[in-house]
């Protein structure tokens, strides 16, 4: 056990190290990949902390990456940049709160009535930007200079250069990987553990598990909120597929085909399934049809597969390599 | 109705109906410090619906709860939890993926004013875990902490069922057939352990398993069709007609029913 | 607003309603009784409405194209059932989800490698293209009368099958406890995707009739399937009163909401914003009782 979790340690080490010297050696191309990559990474994790440890079911997690990405634009003014160390944490905010106003109602619920109702706010809030003028509408926004990170007369990194844009993803994503892992561990990631497992029983043990429950989505939702904020910050476009329930589902199946409540299994299904999504998107034509424009149907096919035949993902092997003290 | 003592457990003409059938009616009882109170009863006679509402999972029609000289009817399960009043399953509800300990662990962290603490680990709270084998101790499974319980025997996770309810330092225990499903030896820990724990607890103990029963309750209770037959001391109740009748009429006159 | 239009809006509201209904209860029922929730319901929906544009243009007759269509929905139904649905049952809803979120996908695209991307529209057959005058310059299509017509009938004899025959009787049953009615020598499974088949006849017999008002579009099952969940959470899962109920009022408040002015401090909320109306309605009824109107509570 202590030896493949050593070898287990040893390759993560290397990965991040590899990712940490990517742009020293690949293309633009690949560098923003896996940029996207990250950024995909971290709303997965926030996923894994609502779907994963807590057992819930959201089906409309994207709402939180989209309104970080549409606070930035309704931010940024007209002309010039937005400020960095304003912009982030107010984005982030938003998304928060957005967590906050639809957790309220929708933790409440149960099951499969959870699974609809989250799936049923995000869709609001998608209407809300597709069909009015607050965000222009179904075409999106642009935002047309990335925000700016000077403070006084120092710029620790300029957005508008992707290989800074890159190096603040991986940062971020080790910032949120860190700050799970810690919170994961303390009374209250316990508590979560605890109402997986069986939340009649903490009901009973006299945890008021609705708080702990709400908490959870909003710190779900903040997190999805950097990934929104980084990933308009990377294309300078925020458009309503990022409130998306196409996008929710993604991060789903990321989260479910990385092996879900490991973590680092759905980082790991983040990229597999960018990777996945950029292969079926690149088929070559066949019988006169592009393969390629249909991809959706090869994500759909393989989808289904993946369902039936892997239940508990490729990061399913990090679970068991994780001792019972792991939950303790 | 006699007065209720503080540290005790009442109820007065508790009353539920599931549609048109009372399954509870008007039931009365006192549950106090020190002594273990026995209800018991021919199946369907209302013991699971009276120990679920005097833990909070139900909700009585008519009636009243009181602790300790409050009235807490219809408060919800985790409010009474947090009130003294602990509780283990007459089926199994433990954590089954965690260790022994850490479902004690997270028993006796239910204690603290909030779990809302988000950076130091939780098992860095030295308080916490040392509830938490106090109980496991107080339940014969010293020793067995750091198994997972889905590894561990039908009577040991029975066992640990009550170190949980333990656990949260409760001044009333609501006991639901605890011996369910355990073998002679398994079932004479458990009788040691209530035994011990009526010292310092108000015991209201749900069994089935007549030979436990009398050696440990103070007070029996017995319930048929959801009312309180007869209530007194053991020697009362096991020298009663009317309850040897009730208990013969379920095998003779209306077979296996008891509803 | 004056009272004919006022009339019109009410009709409309009502045949969205009863169009959704039809739609609705097929998903609630599906899983009231076999405990799956089929994300790929909608998609049926929008089969219905493509295979009447196809064989109505075909057949060159709707009322030919009707039931061919819905005998060729619930075909591909039942062998979804066989080959994906049946692996689903007693399974995490989770992934119930994901697979059958996976089928909506392979749906869009074989709707689109089969039927393309366009919008198409389905003429109203001859006999009920006919308009009932209101005033001097309104008037109301029979047709959309007829559709609602057609829904009550069908909700009447959704009700007759589900009180009053043996079929309805072992479906009741088998909800309640699937072993008991095992033992007694039926077979649930058959029973399972009897009634799986009933729910995608509903939709794709949706889909077709309400074609002609609706158009044909790419993305029309995902539409009504949302709705459908704000319906379903509204009334309450596996409850097909409560799918009535919730129907209508989904119906009306989002036709009304449609035409309605609301403006408050100056903020100009309704029409506006009345792609929202049904979900704030829904928020409401969260508020007041999660389980739905008519749920099971906890």
């Amino acid at each position: 056990m202590m030896r493949e979790r050593a070898v287990l340690a040893a390759i993560v080490v290397c990965v991040v190290a590899v990712l940490a010297a990517l742009p020293l050696f690949a293309e633009k191309f690949y560098v923003q990949l896996f940029a996207k990559i990250m950024i995909m990474a971290i709303l997965a994790m926030s996923l894994d902390l609502l779907l994963g440890y807590t057992g819930l079911v959201s089906f409309g997690h994207a709402a939180f990456f989209g309104a970080a990405g549409y606070a930035l634009a309704l931010i940024a003014p007209q002309s010039g940049p937005a400020n960095f160390w304003t912009s982030f944490p107010l984005s982030v905010a938003a998304s928060a709160l957005l967590a906050l106003a639809i957790g309220f109602l929708v933790v409440r619920t149960r099951g499969v009535y959870f699974i609809m109702v989250t799936l049923a706010f995000a869709q609001m809030l998608f209407f809300l930007f597709f069909d009015t003028k607050i965000a222009g509408g179904s075409d999106g926004i642009y935002i047309d200079v990335r925000p700016s990170a000077r403070i006084g007369g120092w710029e620790p990194f300029s957005l508008d250069n992707f290989v800074h844009v890159y190096y603040v993803a991986l940062g971020a994503l080790a910032l949120v990987y860190l700050l799970l892992r810690v919170l994961l561990r303390s009374p209250f990631g316990r508590v979560l553990a605890g109402i997986r497992v069986n939340e009649h029983r903490m009901l009973s043990l006299g945890y008021p598990t609705f708080r702990y429950k709400l908490a959870c989505f909003v710190i779900s939702g903040a997190i999805a909120g950097i990934a929104g904020y980084l990933s308009a910050v990377q294309f300078g476009v925020v458009n309503p597929e990022m409130l998306g329930w196409q996008l929710s589902a993604s991060v789903m199946m990321m989260v479910i085909l990385g092996g879900m409540g490991t973590l680092i299994g759905p980082a790991i299904g983040a990229a597999l399934w960018m990777l996945l999504e950029l292969g079926f998107q690149s088929l070559p034509q066949a019988g006169g049809v592009e393969l390629g424009k249909h991809w959706q149907l090869f994500m759909g096919g393989f989808i289904v597969l993946a369902t039936l035949l892997l239940p508990n993902g490729v990061g399913g092997a990090f679970r068991r390599l994780r001792t019972p003290d792991d939950d303790a | 109705m006699p007065e209720v003592s503080a540290g005790a457990l009442a109820t007065r003409g508790l009353t539920r109906y599931f549609g048109g059938l009372a399954a509870v009616r008007d039931v009365s009882l006192e549950c106090r410090a020190g002594e273990v109170h026995a209800v018991i009863g021919p199946n369907g006679a209302g013991k699971t619906t009276l120990i679920n509402i005097l833990s909070g999972d139900l909700a009585p029609s008519a009636g009243q709860v009181i602790l300790g000289g409050r009235d807490v009817t219809g408060l919800a399960p985790h409010r009474m939890s947090k009130l003294g009043v602990g509780r283990s399953y007459q089926k199994t509800n433990v954590f089954l993926p965690f260790t022994a300990f850490e479902n004690c662990r997270l028993a006796a962290q239910s204690r603290l004013p909030s779990s809302m603490r988000f950076f130091r680990p939780a098992v860095s709270n030295r308080e916490v875990n040392a509830a938490a084998e106090r109980a496991l101790a107080a339940a014969g499974l010293e020793g067995r902490g750091p198994v997972p319980v889905a590894a561990l025997s039908h009577g040991e996770q029975r066992q640990v069922e009550i170190a949980m309810a333990i656990a949260t330092a409760p001044s009333v225990l609501l006991l639901d057939e605890p011996l369910a499903g355990m073998g002679a030896e398994e079932s004479a820990c458990i009788v040691d352990l209530v035994k011990r724990l009526a010292a310092d607890h108000a015991i209201l103990l749900v069994e089935h398993d007549m030979d436990a029963v009398f050696a440990v309750a103070d007070v029996l209770t017995v319930m048929v069709n959801g009312a309180v037959l007869e209530s007194g001391a053991p020697a009362q109740i096991r020298a009663s007609r009317a309850v040897q009748e009730a208990y013969l009429g379920e095998f003779t006159d209306e077979g296996a029913s008891g509803t | 607003m004056d009272l004919y239009t006022f009339l019109i809006q009410l009709l409309n509201g009502v045949q969205y309603g009863l169009l959704l209904f039809l739609v609705s209860s097929g998903l609630t029922l599906v899983f009231g009784i076999m405990g799956v929730i089929n994300v790929a319901h909608g998609s049926f929906y929008m089969v219905g409405a493509y295979l009447a544009w196809s064989l109505a243009g075909m057949l060159d007759s709707f009322w030919l194209a009707l039931p061919v269509g819905v005998a060729l929905t619930v075909a591909i139904g039942l062998l979804l059932e066989v080959l994906l649905i049946r692996r689903l049952y007693g399974r995490d809803h989770l992934y119930q989800v994901l697979l059958t979120y996976g089928l909506i996908l392979v749906f869009e695209e074989i709707r689109s490698l089969l039927w393309g991307d366009d919008v198409h529209g389905v003429r109203i057959p001859q006999v009920l293209s006919a308009s009932i005058p209101l005033t001097e310059t309104l008037t109301y299509p029979v047709y959309r009368l007829w559709i609602s017509a057609v829904c009550l009938g069908v909700a009447a004899l959704m009700v007759w099958v589900i009180q009053k025959t043996r079929f309805g009787m072992m479906i009741r049953a088998g909800s309640a406890n699937r072993e008991m009615v095992e033992s007694l020598g039926i077979d649930v499974r058959l029973v399972f995707r009897a009634v799986f088949a009933a729910g995608i006849a509903l939709a794709g017999f949706a889909g077709m009739v309400a074609a002609p008002v609706s158009t044909v579009f790419p993305g029309m099952g995902n539409q009504v399937l949302i709705v459908c969940f704000v319906v379903i959470v509204i009334g309450g899962m596996g409850s097909v009163k409560g799918a009535m109920v919730a129907s209508l009022l989904v119906g009306l408040v989002d036709t009304f909401g449609k035409v309605v002015h609301l403006e408050i401090g100056g903020l100009k909320l309704l029409p506006e914003l009345s792609s929202m109306t049904v979900y704030l309605l829904m928020a409401a009824v969260l508020l007041w009782k999660p389980e739905g109107l008519f749920g099971a509570k906890r």
